[in-house]
């Protein structure tokens, strides 16, 4: 690993650490009521939101009403998406005439916006217009984000509360989670990309002649590029602060009017993991004992950073079947070396590798390289984060309260060995409590095998195959590993515009986003009800390194085994026939 | 019965436990449990498949799936031999029990209430017809029935009239007689104990069936055995793993048919295979044991002289953390000791001793014996034979509450301050101002004041006081460190109690108890979200004991004590409490040590699995095979036999529990992660290389 590469990620890591927990902090302030300054500024922008809503936003919910308000506003939501892709060229913003988007693809795109998970099948510029973008992809990707968050914030408010048949009122936190958290860091984030020369513009496509002209796949003389433009700024940066990852052009963030600058890329990456890493703060903070949320943190990055390492090596190592060959791989002065085919040369293989594993462990799914072009074992990485069930970091608000979850099962199993039926932040963990979680460990590995083994076993999926071999078949696994955990990100490869893939994956991002979100509110709705058990020198500590070790024992234990055998027919048996 | 314990694999358990395991074998049993009912419904198909085989269209060797679908069946017999190990010995005790169900008739009273003679003929009363002979199980509640001396007490009941010595070795194992009598906390009879002398008319309390006896039996043999709260949380957890890997191993199949087509060689994994991938990878060695180590828990209970009544209750014991202890014979001996002399007005201290030690000579009770011990240690008055004396002793009764001793024309007596005082008024004697000051004084410091005097003379006061037992502040302070707190109950006055409480190192105590305080403090611990354990053993207690989350009943106390718990404990120790927490503790210990372990093993059989199992169609895999497994179908096999091994393996561990230490959770957690986390992952490994070694060497696979 040259010196250059540690540099750039400890650089990131640094940065993101120490600002976890002013915003931590920030937004505990947002979600407990309590003055944080910027409520004085955007106080009426709220209130105007509740009276025209009709909502009081006093009005505590019971976890069944809470989960009917979630439902009911991303159906509306999800409607709302398939509604403006299907009539878009009826409508204004739309310079380049695009057409209505058929059925299937605009069900898969409002599915994916609506869940957070920015799976695209569609390629932007190409098929949705500018006011789809904004009025359709850009509000979801606020809105979804926030969805995300609230869920979470009521999970939290069931540790916190005692005796409670209620967890908060869902308008409250998901109005409050968009106005004062997404949208001024939105904000401040949009003008600095804009100045590092991402577009925001309402201007039609530009078209230049080229300065070289060249052939197309048919033969013939090509002199002259249409170049895409749009309000691109204030999409990018929301799709990476909501960890939402629908790129505002096909190949999302590799693209030189998306990213065009190394700061670029460091903002939208720090953008990324931002808010997960905080809500861990939020969670300590709320709950009383910040050290809880620093210990989850902890064993997010645990995680994180051997994969990260892990898959920069493999990409910086390069391909082995090369190496035979005699070809030089090595990182000098006129070369960056390793396997740079599908990335920028702009960020080079530190840059890429690092946003690979922080948009796959982050349910984020934007991507600056080719995942497709990694090394079997580079790409790996990316696959085996997202099957971890997007818990390390994860979706902002899903991903924490995923990692709750599995601290949960932690706590359950750890904490029969210290001769106590377990609880949880004073909270006991009984039958109701496993059966909810269980469900959510048990979705993602269904949808995600189940989907890839229905794909594979006819010709309506591995038609989609572009790859022989291993190969092919990590392409399939990954698309559903994606839509299945809620990134989005793609593998390439795959030609999933199809109807079979449409519609399944779409199934898939339904079932992994609410299917979790559903029990996750029961749980919360039943930890509310329970009473505190006042910590003693019996009870399990939670915020030790040694349950950082369990938790990062049982996120692996019972995430990711499942996927061995899977990961054996793929990448993995993939390098070992590339490594001869 | 109780005290009979079992060593743990006692050769008449054993085989009775290996014919139970066979009959468990219906799918009416196995569905109880969602992992092993996997692996039951998994060795149906592998012997189908066999057959299969043998008719010629097989999917692999016959001989292999043979194999397989053995190892299949004994991984399933070897789980329902753990829990009729664990049945076993509750089953012997409760044969044991059986034994001491005598067919007795009783003698039922015609008419109560009615007069009885001081010693009432039973023959005579017969003849009058107030007496009729019945069976005993054709008593029912509320009948009234006389038990002689020699007679059986023939149901559970509570004594209305008598007092009576009463063998109650059938329960509780002790030899020694107790004494029981109507009134007061001592008037529970338990049927099926024996009355040695005098007579008692005892109310029956239970109707046949529901006696004590027989909920003993039905505890102690499982039958009404219920999962507790905790294992049904597990078993969700467990039921869910195994739906994950169930998921596993079936997709595997189409992807394995892909991979086949996309390799251009091999042949798809064969269901024999995934059958053997699954059952290795589902949580067997917990889902195996699970209910041995509750049903063992209980058992340990027993083995302890502690009747649960529900397996609930040794589950709560674990998480206890506020304890409700009696200061007398909990913290403090149930007697009080003379700690010091104080002579009255011209008497010297010596003198005193002298006279309190010839009247405590013949006093047996445990504060006359520390009087004379006193005057040994701190004066030096070596004990004299009460024979040689020629002394007239009086021994202490009720009417005058004194007693004291007649020696050489001296008349010396002690007693209480008022009782002396009532004494030494007969001769014309009254307490100086300075001897009453010392009683007052006495009293206040929460000890007893005893005062001696010679006729008319006041000579002086002993101090009686209440010595903390040995060890006590030792043992708080490791049920500190287990994160339990104790609080003494007393019904000693506030000063008092706080003397006891700083000098027992109790975390806090109930002074005056009543009842009603009991109720309301046990309550007030529960709102704050503790859970409070508590023994108690008079009616009164009866609703302190219903709200307790652990209520251990003393064997001694009343029939509506022992209903109101859910524990009994037929030594009627007080400080078993303790140990009873331990034994709930161990419990969920052994419970979360063995899911831990389990859940480890799985990381060594994908490496010896799924290598094998892909072999044909990607050789390269073989790299995974870091065991260095000799063929596909001995890895395969050796996976399988390893995962039934170890459920034997580890039945002594259910049975037995792992042990608990108090040192706190975190060095608890320490201990078990390294133990069970680090040694399942590790174990297995080295465990399927050595079956593996030895299936080629038997030339099995």
């Amino acid at each position: 690993m040259n010196a250059l590469a540690i540099v750039q990620i400890v650089l990131y890591l640094a940065v993101l650490v120490a600002l976890v927990k002013p915003l931590g902090w920030y937004m505990a302030r947002v979600y407990e009521g309590k003055p944080f300054g910027l409520d004085w500024a955007l106080g009426w922008l709220e209130r105007l939101i509740y009276r025209a809503g009709g909502i009081d936003p006093a009005r505590e919910m019971s976890w069944k009403t809470y989960t009917l308000a979630m439902l009911a506003f991303n159906l509306l939501g999800l409607l709302a998406v398939y509604g403006l892709q299907r009539v878009q060229h009826l409508l204004p913003l739309n310079p380049q005439g695009l057409l209505a988007v058929p059925p299937d693809l605009a069900f898969n795109t409002a599915v994916s916006f609506a869940s957070n998970t920015n799976w695209q099948s569609y390629g932007g510029e190409t098929t949705l217009s500018y006011l789809t973008q904004m009025l359709g992809l850009t509000v979801q990707n606020f809105l979804s984000a926030a969805t995300g968050m609230a869920v979470l914030v009521a999970l939290v408010r069931g540790f916190v509360r005692r005796s409670s048949q209620t967890v908060g009122n869902f308008w409250y936190d998901l109005t409050r989670s968009t106005i004062y958290i997404l949208l001024p860091l939105s904000l401040v984030g949009a003008l600095l990309l804009v100045s590092q020369g991402v577009v925001q513009t309402f201007r039609e496509y530009q078209t230049v002649t080229l300065i070289e002209p060249t052939h197309d796949a048919g033969g013939a003389v090509v002199t002259d590029q249409t170049i895409a433009l749009g309000p691109a700024a204030s999409q990018v940066i929301i799709k990476q602060l909501g960890t939402n990852g629908g790129g505002f052009f096909n190949v999302n963030s590799s693209h030189p009017l998306e990213n065009p600058t190394p700061l670029s890329n460091f903002l939208e990456l720090l953008a990324i993991l931002l808010i997960p890493a905080a809500l861990c703060y939020t969670f300590g903070k709320m709950v009383g004992d910040t050290r809880q949320g620093w210990a989850v943190l902890a064993a997010m990055l645990v995680v994180f950073l051997p994969l990260a390492a892990f898959c920069y090596w493999s990409e910086q190592a390069g391909n082995p079947a090369l190496a035979d060959l005699g070809i030089d791989q090595e990182a000098g002065d006129r070369q960056p070396g390793g396997n740079m085919e599908g990335k920028e040369v702009r960020f080079g293989i530190a840059q890429s590798a690092l946003w690979a594993s922080a948009t796959t462990a982050a349910a984020n799914g934007s991507v600056n390289s080719m995942h497709d072009s990694y090394t079997p074992l580079g790409g790996l990485v990316p696959m085996w984060l997202m099957q971890l069930g997007e818990v390390i970091f994860g979706g902002v608000g899903s991903g924490l309260y995923g990692m709750l979850v599995f601290a949960v099962i932690a706590v359950f199993v750890a904490g029969l060995m210290v001769g106590r039926t377990p609880e949880y932040l004073g909270k006991k963990i009984e039958a109701f409590e496993m059966k909810m979680a269980a469900l959510v460990i048990l979705i993602p590995p269904l949808v995600v095998l189940g989907g890839t083994a229905v794909a594979v076993a006819g010709d309506w999926g591995t038609a989609s195959i572009t790859n022989p071999g291993p190969h092919g078949f990590s392409q399939v696994l990954y698309a559903f590993s994606s839509a299945g955990n809620n990134n989005g990100s793609a593998f390439g490869g795959l030609g999933a515009n199809t109807v079979f893939y449409n519609i399944s994956l779409g199934l898939a991002m339904l079932a992994a986003r609410y299917w979790l979100a559903i029990p996750v509110l029961a749980m919360a709705g039943s930890l509310a009800r329970k009473k505190a058990t006042p910590a003693s020198a019996g009870t399990l500590p939670t915020h030790t390194p040694l349950f950082v070790v369990v938790l990062v024992g049982v996120v692996i234990l019972v995430g990711a085994l499942t996927f061995v055998p899977a990961l054996a027919l793929g990448p993995i048996v993939e390098h070992l026939l590339l490594a001869g | 019965m109780a005290t009979k314990t079992h060593s743990l694999f006692d050769p008449a358990i054993v085989r009775r436990a290996l014919v139970d395991s066979v009959l468990k074998l219906g799918p009416r049993q196995q569905i109880r449990n969602p992992v092993m009912f996997t692996v039951y419904v998994g060795s149906l198909l592998s012997t189908s498949l066999f057959v299969q085989s043998l008719l010629g269209t097989g999917e692999a060797s016959p001989g292999f799936i043979l194999a397989i679908s053995a190892w299949l069946w004994f991984t399933v017999l070897f789980a329902n031999f753990a829990e009729a190990m664990a049945e076993g010995r509750g089953k012997a005790q409760a044969d044991a029990l059986r034994r001491n169900r005598h067919d007795v008739s009783a003698k039922r009273l015609c008419h109560w209430p009615c007069k009885l003679d001081e010693e009432p003929s039973l023959h005579a009363m017969a003849e009058r017809g107030e007496i009729r002979v019945v069976p005993a199980p054709d008593l029912r509640a509320h009948d009234v029935v006389i038990v002689a001396a020699g007679d059986y007490i023939p149901a559970d009941g509570e004594i209305i009239e008598g007092v009576a010595s009463v063998d109650e070795s059938a329960i509780t194992g002790e030899s020694a007689p107790v004494i029981r009598e109507s009134g007061g906390d001592r008037s529970g009879v338990t049927g099926g104990t024996r009355v040695l002398s005098d007579w008692l008319v005892i109310r029956v309390t239970a109707n046949p069936g529901e006696t004590f006896l027989d909920r003993m039996i039905a505890m102690v043999e499982g039958a009404k055995r219920q999962k507790t709260p905790n294992e049904i949380a597990l078993d969700i957890l467990l039921a869910g793993m195994t739906i994950i890997f169930l998921l596993v191993c079936v997709t595997l199949l189409p992807y394995s048919l892909f991979s086949v087509e996309a390799a251009g060689r091999g042949t798809p994994v064969t269901v024999t295979v995934l059958v053997a991938l699954l059952v290795c990878l589902i949580p067997t060695t917990i889902g195996g044991l699970l209910s041995a180590i509750g049903i063992a828990g209980m058992d340990r209970m027993i083995q302890a002289n502690v009747i649960t009544m529900s397996g609930r209750a040794v589950e709560a014991a674990g998480d206890v953390d506020v304890l409700l202890l009696d200061k007398t014979g909990t913290i403090t001996l149930g007697n009080r000791q003379a700690v010091e002399f104080i002579p009255a007005d011209g008497t010297t201290p010596a003198a005193l001793a002298d006279a309190s030690q010839l009247a405590s000579l013949a006093d047996e009770t445990p504060e006359g014996r520390s009087i004379v011990v006193l005057a040994k240690t701190k004066y030096g008055l070596r004990e004299r034979d009460v024979h040689r004396l020629h002394a007239h002793f009086i021994p202490f009764s009720a009417q005058t509450r004194i007693s004291g001793v007649n020696i050489d024309g001296q008349q010396i007596r002690k007693g209480a301050a008022d009782a002396i005082q009532d004494y030494v008024a007969q001769y014309g004697g009254r307490f100086s101002e300075t001897l009453a000051q010392k009683v007052e004084e006495i009293s206040r410091q929460g000890g007893t004041p005893l005062v001696v005097a010679e006729k008319a003379k006041p000579l002086g006061v002993i101090h009686l006081k209440d010595i903390v037992k040995g060890g006590t502040r030792e043992r708080f302070a490791q049920l500190r460190q287990m994160g339990i707190q104790t609080v003494m109950i007393t019904g000693d006055n506030p000063l008092t109690a706080a003397a006891i409480a700083a000098e027992a190192g109790v975390d806090d105590f109930l002074a005056q108890a009543t009842p009603e305080a009991k109720l309301t403090l046990i309550r007030k611990y529960q709102a704050g979200g503790h859970l409070v354990a508590m023994t108690g053993d008079g009616t009164n207690d009866s609703p302190a004991l219903a709200q307790a989350d652990v209520a251990v009943a003393m064997n001694t106390g009343t029939q509506a004590a022992k209903e109101a718990g859910n524990m009994v404990d037929l030594d009627s120790n007080p400080t078993k409490l303790i140990e009873i927490v331990e034994i709930g503790k161990q419990l969920l210990i052994t419970r979360g040590a063995l899911t831990t372990f389990s859940l480890a093993n799985d990381v060594s059989k994908y490496f010896a699995i799924i290598p094998a199992a892909f072999a044909g169609t990607y050789p390269v895999l073989g790299k995974l095979n870091v065991m260095g497994l000799a063929t596909p179908a001995s890895a395969i096999l050796s996976a399988v036999i390893f995962n039934a091994l170890v459920i034997v393996a580890l039945i002594p561990l259910a049975l037995k529990g792992v042990k608990y230490r108090p040192i706190g959770a975190a060095a608890l957690l320490r201990k078990h992660l390294l133990v069970f986390g680090l040694g399942g992952l590790v174990a297995p490994f080295i465990g399927i290389k050595l079956v593996d070694l030895m299936v080629v060497a038997l030339h099995l696979a």
